[in-house]
């Protein structure tokens, strides 16, 4: 250790003084002695000079020793506790000072100790209360996001900014179909952070929020407004929106949308209005004919041509009439079975339902046997269990069964529900005429037979014996709940990860106010994507295969906000590009063209940023299209290349495996385009820490960074 | 002098006991089939009255009535509408446009000569 200034001192400070009290004796004698007396002196002392000199040398020496150990001993010990406690504050809580040189300086460690022992204490309890906390927000968090995702209406939360922050399965089904291309998907409208005025008209919005504000104002309990729209896609949605607010009778916060799509309700309402009119009024018109040709007819004076026309006329429209009634007739029945409701409902549930119905009604016993508790069915329960009411009441009063059971099983695509018995079994005649019948049910008639039943859910039923266990019973088939709505499957694979369709975070985020190039780049929303080609000359002819696409929001990769769309190039693929992509003539058969994908990727990247690794490869792709897809991509653009290169200039390799090696990211799922940019999303993620160390905080620095970098002036 | 009415149908079989209703009132009766025939029929013979379906093929009895009232010769024309198409709003827009009256089917065929009778008298 090396000695400081203050030890110095201290070390020579009785020195110093010994010879300044010398040299102070020294000066008195010599001005108050006389000359006589000086050299009298001078002959005393001078032959015991080096004895003196000796003994004041071994003072200082003694001083100077005992004045350091006392400077270590206390002066120092305040310096060496300030110097430690930085690094005890830093460090892992439960270090502490070692107790030290005087009873002072030891009161002061242990003192300090107490503190120390506090503060983690205290910080401990902090961080438990705040894990605690967020433990309670998550769960809430998933609580919602569980309940929304089983809501059969679609539901979008957005901010004021018509910012989306949470939707469901359901809307993202919803908007889908709202797509004028459906092929590819409509995740151009639907994303968190994306704008919800790319669907809706922002006025419409606007005017529905001002007419909750103004029942929130008259102090309404539960305002809410509602609007119908078309979509660009030719869909009519029924909105209803409701505020969201900061805290109860606190300003708003954002909106909820509740969505329907009633662009069928409508078109069969619409349908079955005219042909209402259409009947009325042909059956009017024949009417009047029938009427005047009868009131004419009883004129004696008729003359017998006349009366002919007039006979005709009155069997033409007498004809005429019975058609349109059974035409309508036909049609009423129609779209009665197309609109019966049908509802899903856990098979089980249905059974037990069924069950507890016979036993109340009919002097039997009832069994469930061999039911998948796995089974979910579309069915209008009442009417369904009406009819199984209906058959085991006749089988127990014409054949005297004591034991009826229900069986549900799957049977390909569909369910299968059987009423069974031990015992006699009904003949084939008896069976259809149970079938045809109008059903009674507990003295009651209904309008229903068992086959309109089992017709309206398109389903089949008859009736079978099983001679070896002389058992007999009906079968119904139905459809499976899951069967009826195949999109449903993508969404309950996507429920897997629930939380990755919402962010409240966003509630709070700045809307443009910043210029963009001013905001962070933590805070921004990123595209980021990759194009697969038939090769690297975009200007000699090679063409886009596929574009895959995904989202950075709020510096969280949104995997699910993902856009994947293979393209037909509308030429051939060169085998050794199909060896590195994998993308054979046969995939892009019938896939849509660029003219049509271009503008659909357009619209998904709208309002963020574009991040690609060596984007200005991908890029003169798009500007080559520019003039045939109508839509130019001119927005900022981060070039993960460029990056690599600006934070790593004395690296050889800035491929992307070589930069995800680099930075410690797993490389799964390579060379797809949705691969690819999930692998360049990672490594964007990265660096923005690293960029942040090196002063570059803002989309402008970056941009400026990176338009330094010297790979930029690689053209292609 | 007798009277001329003009039945404008497409059915045949409206047309039919109109015309044998109204001949034995003994008026002489003209037929047109859609809209332009009883236009073209309505100048050539300057007929007293017009019985007008509202729908018609090629022009709709609503038009044929806006033609007749904007020609000069042909703007007294008396004009009857007759018609299963008869729910409030055709009724009014048939009288707004200036018909005579509006009987709506079907009809009686006594109530109907009666009012055509008025109209001529």
């Amino acid at each position: 250790m090396k000695p400081s200034l203050h030890e110095w001192a201290a070390a020579l400070a009785p020195a110093a003084l010994l010879a300044a009290a010398a040299a102070l004796a020294a000066l008195l004698l010599a001005a108050t002695l006389a000359p006589d007396e000086r050299a009298a002196l001078a002959a005393l002392l001078a032959p015991r000079a080096t004895l003196l000199l000796l003994a004041a040398v071994l003072l200082a020496v003694a001083g100077g020793v005992w004045m350091r150990w006392a400077w270590h001993r206390f002066g120092a010990a305040p310096g060496r506790i300030a110097e430690l406690l930085p690094v005890l504050l830093a460090g892992e809580p439960g270090r502490e000072l070692e107790p030290r040189g005087g009873a002072g300086s030891r009161a002061l460690a242990a003192a300090i100790n107490t503190l120390l022992h506090e503060r983690a204490a205290w910080r401990a309890d902090v961080e438990a209360r705040v894990q605690e906390a967020s433990r309670l927000v998550e769960q809430e968090k998933s609580r919602l996001a569980a309940l929304m995702a089983e809501l059969t209406q679609s539901v979008v939360v957005c901010n004021l900014d018509g910012r989306i922050l949470l939707y469901n399965g359901r809307a993202r089904l919803q908007f889908r179909a709202l797509s004028p291309a459906p092929a590819i998907g409509g995740a151009e409208y639907l994303g968190i952070g994306r704008s919800i005025y790319a669907v809706f008209d922002r006025a419409l919005v606007a005017h529905a929020l001002e007419m909750v504000q103004q029942r929130l104002q008259r102090g309404v309990p539960h305002p809410s407004a509602q609007f119908v729209t078309a979509t660009r896609g030719g869909q009519l949605l029924r909105v209803q929106l409701a505020p969201v607010r900061e805290h109860e009778a606190g300003p708003l916060a954002g909106f909820v949308l509740m969505l329907d799509n009633i662009t069928r309700d409508f078109a069969e309402e619409s349908e079955r209005d005219r042909r209402l009119h259409e009947h009325t009024e042909a059956g009017r018109a024949s009417l009047a004919n029938l009427q005047a040709a009868v009131e004419l007819s009883d004129d004696p004076a008729l003359d017998a041509p006349t009366a002919a026309r007039l006979q005709a006329v009155i069997r033409d429209e007498v004809k005429a009439l019975g058609r349109r009634i059974g035409e309508l007739a036909h049609y009423t029945t129609e779209t009665q079975r197309t609109r019966w409701p049908l509802e899903d409902m856990q098979g089980a549930d249905f059974v037990a339902a069924a069950l507890r119905r016979i036993e109340a009604l009919h002097r039997c016993r009832t069994a469930a046997a061999e039911v998948d508790p796995a089974l979910w069915l579309r069915l209008d329960s009442f009417s369904l269990i009406q009819a199984l009411v209906f058959l085991a009441g006749r089988v127990v009063d014409e054949y005297g069964v004591k034991l009826v059971q229900l069986r549900l099983q799957r049977a390909g695509e569909r369910a299968q529900l059987d009423l069974a018995w031990i015992g006699p079994g009904v003949s084939t005649e008896t069976a259809v005429a149970w079938e045809t019948e109008a059903m009674h049910i507990d003295g009651e008639a209904s309008a229903l037979t068992v086959r309109d039943v089992v017709q309206r859910h398109g389903g089949a039923f008859w009736f079978e014996r099983e001679r070896v266990r002389a058992e007999a019973f009906f079968r119904f088939l139905l459809p499976l709940a899951d069967a009826a709505e195949p999109l449903d499957s993508g969404l309950i694979a996507r429920r897997e990860s629930r939380p990755e369709f919402y962010d409240f975070d966003l509630f709070q985020t700045r809307e443009m106010a910043l210029e963009l190039a001013e905001r962070s780049l933590a805070e921004l929303a990123y595209t980021v994507f990759d194009t697969e080609t038939t090769g690297l000359e975009p200007s000699a002819g090679d063409e886009i295969l596929q574009i895959g696409a995904t989202r950075i929001v709020a510096g969280k990769l949104r995997r699910h906000e993902s856009f994947e769309q293979l393209v037909d190039p509308q030429r051939s693929i060169p085998a050794r590009t199909t060896a590195i992509h994998g993308i054979s003539q046969d995939m892009v058969a019938g896939q849509p063209t660029i003219r049509e994908v271009l503008p659909a990727f357009h619209a998904f990247v709208q309002d963020t940023v574009l991040v690609a690794h060596n984007a200005a490869f991908d890029l003169r792709f798009f500007e080559l299209k520019e003039r045939a897809t109508g839509v130019s991509f001119d927005l900022p653009v981060l070039d993960t290349l460029l990056l690599s290169q600006l934070l790593h200039p004395n690296q050889d390799g800035h491929s992307l495996e070589a930069i995800a090696e680099r930075l410690g990211v797993a490389v799964l799922g390579r060379h797809t385009a949705l691969g690819d940019a999930i692998v360049t999303a990672e490594v964007f993620l990265k660096m923005l820490p690293l960029l942040q160390a090196r002063g570059i905080h803002t989309l402008g620095q970056a941009l400026e960074a990176s338009r330094q970098s010297a790979l930029a002036k690689l053209a292609y | 002098m007798t009277k001329t009415v003009l039945v404008a149908d497409a059915e045949p079989n409206s047309v039919i006991p109109l015309e044998c209703l109204l001949r034995r009132e003994g008026w002489r009766v003209l037929v047109a089939r859609d809209g332009d025939e009883a236009l073209g029929t309505a100048r050539r013979e300057h007929p007293d009255l017009l019985l007008l379906d509202v729908l018609m093929p090629r022009r709709s009895g609503f038009e044929v009535l806006q033609t007749l009232r904007a020609d000069a010769e042909l703007a007294a024309t008396k004009v009857v509408f007759l018609s299963a198409r008869c729910r409030d709003t055709d009724v009014a827009q048939g009288l707004g446009l200036g018909a005579d009256a509006f009987v709506a089917k079907p009809f009686s065929t006594r109530e109907l000569a009666a009012r055509v009778r008025a109209l001529l008298a």
